[in-house]
């Protein structure tokens, strides 16, 4: 085997991927050949590295050089400069946007230095489609030692022990969660891995399938052993094909080493996987709605109990947890409850994983440990808001959550605190609002999205929810009254009651959080007709300035309706009733004399 | 590939791998190992660094010394090629010339190993910005 000096990796995530790593690495392969230095360099793809802000991004190892926005037709004076001369290529160093200094190693970056990285270690790491390498950082470490050295209720009393909680959002105690399903009656039981991540912007679990999915595997495998289940099931959205592609690979290589199929460990436990996809509902997240899809039914919940953990796939018990759960379990077994015990906070052990969104300066997937203050995450490890601008609000739990504002900045992230301050953990996607943002417009984006996923079944969530987004719509045109604001509140706490899932008794939350924060916004649609941040475009009023007005007539030749009038040298005017708030003129004016009210 | 039938064969072929991605894990925490640094200029190419690091980065691995090898740009004592610098941890950086294989065989067995300082050490008379 050769012993490589120096290790290119090359992040092979979908993000990247899209701006052309994959060519990147083959470049890179290629200039390496043609130095004649293919026994002494390594190109590697691996997972994402979750800065994604910046990609693609290539790390070089062992002097752990960063490279950002990393261009194909760059990988020739990487590989001339930097592995034939040991020379940093300087230009594609990544900047401290706020000390303006080069920093070419990557622990110096305030993106990592406050992260702990438990489920996704191997990210950026390690070939996803290589299980020897997986082998190499203690992979499958943990299936072997619970197969052959400890029993289900050991096994299942250390993961209680570590207080993991779930991931997908609810936060429900994951090794209690094994017990049931081990108690449930049964010969026929199932382990199902719940990939069906839908929230906007978040990409959480669709990055730990391409980056690590063998570690996916080998929980689920460690579950089945624990539960009794010889079943394995991957409920996952079809579009996620590099995720699909990654995870196919994954398991075939499993079973041709034996870590999947029968006599695992020389032990008389079997355990298979097999995938099923989704068409991308959001309410196919919810378990006992994801169990009906996967059987072939609609995707539509039911009542629970019984809970999958006694009556599930099949009506047979099924143990349904989230990517990121099954990601944390291995390190678990293998360092110890007591390890996972001294990260986090007291009721939220360890750490979770966010897909930072929005305007902040570093997009990307990040994981921090419980306890930390949303400050930290949005200010160091985001790098703070985009421009210069200043900072809003930010929207925790996709649309199921809330969204707080620069007062809960020093709210700790763990499950209960957030609650408390009228948001949830949720899965884990983080957008972020900055002045900018109308928040009411903003409500609205949310409550679109789960008046379009909700699946009908119940009378308050399918009316509910559509007789709400119409009333936004109307505040939002400048048709509002302050009765409107109240009737929200109402039907938005008669929705959270009275529907069946967590998607209706959730879907008001964006609404009512933002009115428990930002009324003076809403009010200001309602009563003084007027949008604070300008993105209403009823209510928005273009004027000029009589006193900065030079009759230039360049706002009149940009204007598409013809609705400013005025003559050379003379004060113009915009006709309001033509006017249709598109911008062109405000963008045209040198003179600073158009403007919005 | 023979299937893995037990907890042993697992752990056989993880020594066997780790080789892999051991440079990955390294990089880490650099600071806490022996850190080498070989010039890798033109010049330093064409008097043999490139034999010279291969040669410690195998015989470091050989002997069961954690470090890290690495290699940089010209140091500018061109005329003492291959120059190598070492740094032990929490020392200063020590800069060998003239190592040829045999010469970093002195270096690894007497100053990486038991800290004696060998011939050959080219007086450091320059400051780095980043430190």
């Amino acid at each position: 085997m050769v012993d490589y000096k120096i290790h290119l990796l090359v992040c092979g995530g979908t993000g990247c991927k899209s701006s052309q790593s994959q060519i990147l690495a083959e470049h890179l392969r290629t200039e390496i050949d043609n130095q004649g230095l293919s026994d002494f360099a390594q190109v590697v793809v691996t997972g994402c590295f979750g800065f994604c802000e910046k990609g693609p991004i290539v790390k070089v190892i062992p002097d752990n050089t960063f490279y950002t926005q990393v261009k194909p037709e760059d990988a020739k004076e990487i590989v001339e400069e930097h592995v034939v001369k040991g020379r940093k290529v300087e230009r594609l160093l990544y900047k401290d946007p706020k000390s303006d200094k080069i920093i070419s190693d990557s622990k110096g970056m305030e993106f990592y230095k406050k992260q702990i990285r438990i489920a996704l270690r191997n990210c950026g790491v390690i070939d996803p489609e290589n299980i020897e390498e997986y082998i190499a950082r203690d992979g499958y470490e943990a299936l072997g030692k619970v197969l052959t050295s400890m029993t289900p209720e050991e096994t299942i009393e250390i993961v209680k022990k570590s207080g993991l909680r779930g991931r997908g959002g609810a936060g429900f105690p994951t090794g209690l969660k094994w017990e049931i399903t081990r108690q449930s009656p049964g010969t026929e039981k199932y382990v199902v891995c719940n990939a069906d991540e839908g929230d906007p912007g978040a990409f959480m679990d669709r990055s730990i399938l391409e980056g690590d999915p063998h570690t996916v595997i080998e929980a689920m495998a460690i579950n089945g052993f624990c539960t009794g289940a010889s079943n394995g099931l991957v409920y996952i959205r079809a579009e996620y094909p590099l995720a699909i592609e990654r995870l196919k690979k994954a398991i075939d290589q499993a079973r041709e080493f034996g870590m999947l199929g029968k006599n695992i460990f020389g032990t008389d436990f079997a355990f298979d996987i097999t995938l099923r996809y989704g068409a991308g509902a959001f309410v196919c997240g919810e378990e006992t709605a994801l169990i009906h899809s996967m059987e072939g039914g609609r995707g539509e919940p039911t009542m629970k109990p019984p809970f999958p953990s006694v009556k599930g796939y099949l009506g047979k018990p099924t143990n349904v947890n989230n990517v990121e759960t099954f990601a944390s379990v291995p390190v678990i077994i293998n360092k110890g409850w007591e390890w996972y015990n001294t990260i986090g906070t007291e009721k939220s052990k360890g750490t979770k994983v966010f897909a930072l969104a929005g305007k902040v300066n570093n997009v990307g997937l990040i994981e921090v440990p419980m306890g930390i203050t949303l400050r930290e995450v949005i200010f160091e490890i985001g790098g703070g808001i985009k421009n210069g601008k200043k900072f809003k609000g930010v929207q925790i739990g996709g649309p199921s959550g809330g969204c707080l504002t620069y007062k809960h900045l020093d709210v700790p992230i763990e499950y209960e605190s957030l609650i408390a301050a009228g948001a949830m953990m949720g899965s884990g996607g983080m957008i972020i609002m900055d002045e900018d943002d109308c928040m009411v417009d903003v409500a609205k984006y949310f409550l679109d999205f789960t008046v379009d996923e909700s699946c009908g079944k119940c009378t308050p969530c399918r009316v509910g929810n559509k007789r709400m987004h119409e009333l936004l719509t109307n505040i939002t045109k400048g048709n509002g009254t302050k009765d409107d604001i109240e009737r929200l509140v109402n039907l938005g706490n008669v929705i959270k009651d009275t529907s069946l899932c967590m998607l209706g008794q959730s879907a008001p939350n964006p609404v009512l959080s933002i009115l428990d924060n930002f009324r003076e916004e809403y009010e200001a649609h309602v009563v003084d007709k007027k949008c604070p941040a300008g993105v209403c475009k009823a209510l928005m009023v273009y004027e000029i300035v009589p006193e900065n007005c030079v009759g230039c007539t360049a706002c009149a030749r940009a204007c598409p309706v013809g609705a400013i009038t005025g003559e050379r040298k003379e004060i113009h005017r915009i006709d309001p009733a033509l006017c249709i708030k598109c911008g062109a003129c405000m963008d045209r004016c040198k003179f600073n004399a158009v403007i919005v009210n | 590939m023979n299937k893995i039938k037990n907890l042993a064969d697992l752990r056989d072929l993880k020594d066997k791998l780790q080789t892999k991605t051991k440079l990955r894990d390294k990089s880490e925490n650099p600071e806490q190992m022996v850190q080498v640094k070989v010039a890798m200029a033109t010049c330093c190419i064409a008097s043999g660094s490139r034999e010279t690091m291969n040669y410690i980065v195998d015989e470091l691995d050989k002997r069961n010394i954690d470090a890290v090898v690495t290699q940089t740009g010209c140091m500018g004592y061109c005329y003492a090629e291959p120059t190598v610098e070492v740094i032990m941890p929490g020392k200063e950086p020590v800069v060998f010339g003239y190592v040829d294989t045999k010469k970093a065989d002195e270096i690894i067995e007497k100053y990486i190993k038991s800290g004696i300082l060998v011939e050959g050490i080219i007086p450091v008379n320059y400051k780095k910005i980043e430190q």
